[in-house]
């Protein structure tokens, strides 16, 4: 496989910022209803997260893919980890176990 | 072969699954980026399958993304999944 172009965006993206969503569109303009769903769960939490549009960049929407090993968007990664997709997010959400996986990764959650 | 058929046959293969239901949501999604105008672009599936003993969130989801790794990088859009072990889906109900 040849290299990927994204990649160096990508590692930096993840390893500047403890929270970071790839989605489609933006917090306030989310383009997909899954990247929607994980928006509205990491700010029920009151977690400030940085998000990257896909949509903005095919090489982005392309690596990440690659990047991750995982071939959807949304993708959340946490200190430069890899969580999951919406279904993973959301059942970490709905199974009360995010917002401890939150706090143990030292990532402040701000009541909303 | 339509695409739920072929989603059946290789998530049969690859994990023998105990309980496998494939839902086709695209209807949902209709006029959305992605969607198709024939369907059967948008599906959730729930398995059940020994195969995710001892495996994570992460894990579970790679194998059944692996097992479907045409069908996502063409007709499918988005996949929805529930990955439950025999013992959880046991506890659930």
């Amino acid at each position: 496989m040849s290299e990927n172009p994204a990649t160096s965006a990508i590692k930096q993206a993840i390893s500047s910022h403890d929270v970071v969503l790839f989605m489609k569109g933006t917090p306030m303009f989310p383009q997909c209803g899954f990247s929607q769903q994980v928006v509205q769960i990491l700010s029920h939490l009151g977690a400030q997260f940085k998000s990257v549009n896909v949509l903005d960049s095919d090489e982005i929407r392309e690596g990440i893919k690659v990047y991750s090993d995982w071939p959807t968007v949304p993708q959340l990664y946490v200190k430069n980890e890899f969580v999951g997709g919406c279904d993973i997010v959301r059942e970490m959400f709905e199974q009360g176990e995010l917002r401890d996986y939150l706090a143990e990764k030292g990532v402040e959650l701000v009541a909303a | 072969m339509a695409v739920a058929d072929k989603i059946r046959e290789k998530l049969t293969q690859a994990l023998g699954p105990r309980v496998l239901e494939i839902v086709d949501e695209s209807e949902q999604h209709q006029g959305h980026a992605g969607a198709r105008p024939g369907g059967e672009s948008h599906f959730r599936v729930k398995i059940v399958s020994e195969a995710f003993e001892g495996l994570g969130r992460v894990e579970r989801q790679r194998l059944v993304n692996r097992a479907l790794a045409q069908e996502l990088s063409g007709p499918v859009h988005a996949l929805a999944m529930e990955t439950r072990t025999p013992a959880e889906a046991a506890g659930s109900t």
